[in-house]
């Protein structure tokens, strides 16, 4: 929670390392800021996401958690969408049960060049935790 | 695990140390688990730093390192070579990306920025702690390369590669090859024109029993990836059989009743529906414009080479690289952008061109004796509140030279040049003095300040304040005005969308750095060349050409590629099969096996692809991705928490 005398959120971005991580790699050659409290962890597919690695996130005190998802584009495969969605559901569920707000694990596609989108995303969620967390 | 690390933390010049205070980054992060020597550089790429980061390895015993500086994509491999050269595994290794992910992301907030650079740092640390020594797989690649663009950047690319042995197919959307420079005239350094170089190029291609040629041919479905892409190509008809007789066909262009403005001559000519753009284009046939065709027969009554039953044809090819040279397209300036389509006798670069090889003496253009010529630079290009910032590099050689060529060619022809700086860099600075020394008139203003072209009555009046004489207004009645356009890139780049080619922010094809890996983009397998990368003349075009062609060869020549050793691997203690992390898989790299009295899943290491849809799924949490561990990813999580 830094920057400028304001307040940002934690948030912890799980990005893929062919499309959505090039994607944040160029917001940043485009100078496209967003807050500078989202670190991203790259992983090969956002279907290989366990859903306790998201949940060890929050006990470590991340505000959100974020999957840039491959979408589509997925180089593995069509069924990458469906997976990576059930990874989301899946995890949702387990954070009900720890009394952790859901809408604190967001998901959306970004492709190779989706670079004002992923700041977009994060601009918004980094607003909607401020508003609705503790912080 | 007590690993010794080096960690090197990269000023990038001041790319990174402007925005991230990297001498704090260094104290905040040496006294870490595992760190055994902590250095700042000013580049870490350089010679000198790769070599002290060898010698650091060697003398101190060191078991990892950790750079921090740009993206993996630019410098993964350079910094595993370092490693490699001082004989420790170069999975060794770890990168944190502190430039696009932290200085530039951050620029606006230094603070914030060096915060975030310090807790990449640590997870990278955390995560080199327990980076295991690993050996690359190794892949078949298919030895082809697709070339998409016949123009001359896509030629020459096909040539080179053809000549390396790489079987080539060379996909060109239009119907005929040559692209842009088809519609030049002569060109400098030599005489040659556009046509003889296109002429030149084509006999080559077709000399060679390992290229095929496609025109009217498009992408439009891709697969796959590096080593193997799978290309679906749709071909257009031409609506002409292969063996014709050119003397009919000529007849049978003079007889089709339609014409249609001439995209090739920019419009200021017409063709007929049925066409080729200049004698003896390649291939040497005609083609008919199905689009503006009435079909009224005319043609086929004449030639009995017509062939309207000719079918749209879809073919399926194998490749391991991509070569993209898909090229550009001229500025086109706005409606009563200095006078353009509002005031006659306002035309563009391209135009201007065409109307210089189209014509013959005098030169006359809408029934006006053209002696007086005006040439307004940078149309469409450094706009200082339009998209194109850039300078297109090309254009101020090019009318210099073409203004030259009007001279020699039509005489008694006198040159007005309302630049705004010239940039005739190298020997093109010849054809500048050239200009100079024949008596053209140069006349410059700032980008604040353009000129202004008015008609008054029947004349054509550009006026400048000319900062050239202090601001003097100059004012130069001209029969002529040439806006002096610059390049942009294609309007229709969908062929870009297919591929998922990033662009920078000129809108261009994005290369990964221009500098180092300067043909190469972030989709692994696919190279750019030419002008679809950014503004070049031909011969910048061609060097282009030459190293992409040289980089896609890389890929495809060994027959197979080393990838990264990233599999999914089963604690074969803990899994008791219950086929999840099997149906997850879409690659059939996991099976049922018997391991002593109880199935358990196995992973085939040379079918994985390492994608990890596996791990999720499995009850109890017994599937690790190699590299992406859960003792990785959670001290990664746990050292950006700060925890």
């Amino acid at each position: 929670m830094t920057g400028k005398g304001t307040q940002s959120a934690k948030i912890l971005v799980f990005s893929t390392e062919k499309i959505s991580d090039p994607a944040i790699d160029m917001a940043g050659l485009l100078k496209l800021h967003y807050p500078p409290t989202v670190y991203t962890i790259a992983v090969p597919c956002s279907s290989s996401i366990k859903s306790a690695w998201i949940l060890h996130a929050y006990e470590k005190g991340f505000d959100g958690v974020f999957i840039a998802a491959d979408g589509s584009d997925c180089p593995y495969g069509e069924s990458c969408t469906e997976k990576t969605g059930k990874i989301v559901s899946r995890t949702h569920e387990m954070m009900k049960q720890k009394d952790i707000e859901p809408a604190r694990l967001r998901m959306a596609a970004i492709c190779s060049v989706c670079s004002e989108s992923f700041v977009k995303q994060m601009k918004s969620f980094n607003e909607y935790l401020l508003k609705n967390s503790n912080m | 695990m007590n690993k010794k690390l080096g960690v090197y933390i990269c000023h990038c010049g001041g790319n990174i140390s402007d925005y991230v205070d990297v001498e704090q980054v260094k104290k905040a992060i040496e006294s870490e688990e595992g760190v055994f020597l902590a250095k700042t550089t000013m580049f870490a790429c350089s010679d000198s730093s790769q070599k002290e980061m060898v010698e650091d390895i060697k003398k101190n015993e060191l078991d990892g390192i950790v750079v921090a500086s740009c993206s993996p994509k630019l410098h993964l491999l350079t910094f595993r070579a370092v490693a490699e050269r001082a004989n420790i595994n170069k999975y060794n290794y770890v990168h944190a990306n502190i430039r696009e992910q932290s200085s530039w992301a951050h620029s606006d907030d230094k603070t914030g920025a060096t915060e975030k650079a310090v807790f990449l740092v640590k997870a990278a640390i955390s995560k080199a702690r327990y980076a295991e020594s690993l050996e690359p797989i190794k892949i078949k690649s298919k030895k082809a390369v697709a070339v998409i663009g016949g123009g001359v950047a896509g030629m020459r690319a096909a040539i080179e590669l053809s000549d390396m042995g790489c079987p080539v197919t060379l996909i060109e959307r239009e119907p005929f090859v040559g692209g842009r420079v088809s519609q030049f005239d002569i060109l400098f350094t030599t005489y040659e024109t556009g046509k003889d170089l296109v002429t030149r190029l084509y006999n080559n291609l077709l000399a060679r029993n390992n290229i095929s040629v496609y025109t009217g041919a498009e992408v439009i479905e891709n697969s796959g990836s590096i080593g193997d892409f799978k290309l679906t190509i749709k071909i257009t008809p031409r609506y002409i059989m292969d063996r014709c007789n050119e003397g009919r066909l000529q007849k049978a262009i003079d007889a089709c009743p339609v014409e249609v403005p001439d995209p090739f001559n920019f419009n200021i000519t017409n063709r007929k529906a049925i066409y080729h753009n200049f004698p003896s284009e390649y291939p040497h046939k005609p083609v008919i414009d199905i689009e503006n065709c009435t079909r009224c027969g005319e043609c086929e009554k004449i030639c009995e080479s017509v062939d309207f039953s000719q079918k749209e044809e879809i073919i399926d090819i194998n490749v391991g690289s991509v070569l993209m040279a898909t090229g550009f397209d001229p500025y086109t300036p706005k409606d009563g952008e200095f006078g353009f389509n509002q005031i006659n006798n306002v035309v563009t670069l391209p135009q201007f061109k065409r109307i210089l090889a189209l014509s013959n003496e005098p030169l006359i253009y809408n029934t006006r004796a053209i002696k007086h010529i005006a040439y307004i630079y940078c149309v469409g290009s450094r706009q200082v509140e339009g998209e194109n910032k850039y300078c297109s590099r090309y254009c101020c050689t090019s009318v210099i030279h073409a203004s030259i060529m009007a001279k020699k060619k039509f005489g008694n022809i006198f040159n007005y040049h309302f630049n705004r700086g010239i940039r005739t860099y190298g020997k093109q600075e010849v054809l500048y003095n050239e200009s100079l020394k024949s008596g053209d008139v140069y006349l410059q203003s700032y980008e604040d300040d353009p000129p202004v072209v008015t008609q008054q009555g029947n004349k054509i009046v550009v006026t400048v304040n000319d900062i050239l004489t202090g601001k003097k207004q100059m004012a130069v009645e001209a029969d002529l005005v040439v806006l002096v356009t610059g390049m942009v890139p294609r309007a229709d780049n969908s062929v870009g969308s297919l591929f998922k080619l990033p662009k920078g922010r000129d809108n261009f094809f994005n290369e990964i750095h221009m500098k180092l890996r300067p043909v190469e983009t972030v989709i692994d397998g696919i190279t750019i060349s030419g002008a679809c990368q950014g503004p070049k003349n031909i011969l910048e075009s061609s060097n282009s050409a030459l190293s992409a062609a040289t980089k896609s060869f890389s890929y495809v020549s060994k027959g197979e590629l080393e990838l990264e050793p990233i599999v999914a691997e089963i604690d074969k203690n803990q899994c008791t099969w219950c086929g999840a992390c099997a149906e997850a898989c879409p690659f059939d790299a996991i099976k049922k096996i018997k391991d002593g009295d109880k199935e358990i899943a196995m992973v085939n290491n040379s079918v994985c692809k390492g994608c990890g849809m596996c791990l999720p799924v499995c009850p109890t949490d017994v599937i690790n991705l190699i590299a992406y561990s859960n003792r990785e990813i959670e001290s990664m999580i746990d050292a950006l928490a700060g925890s």
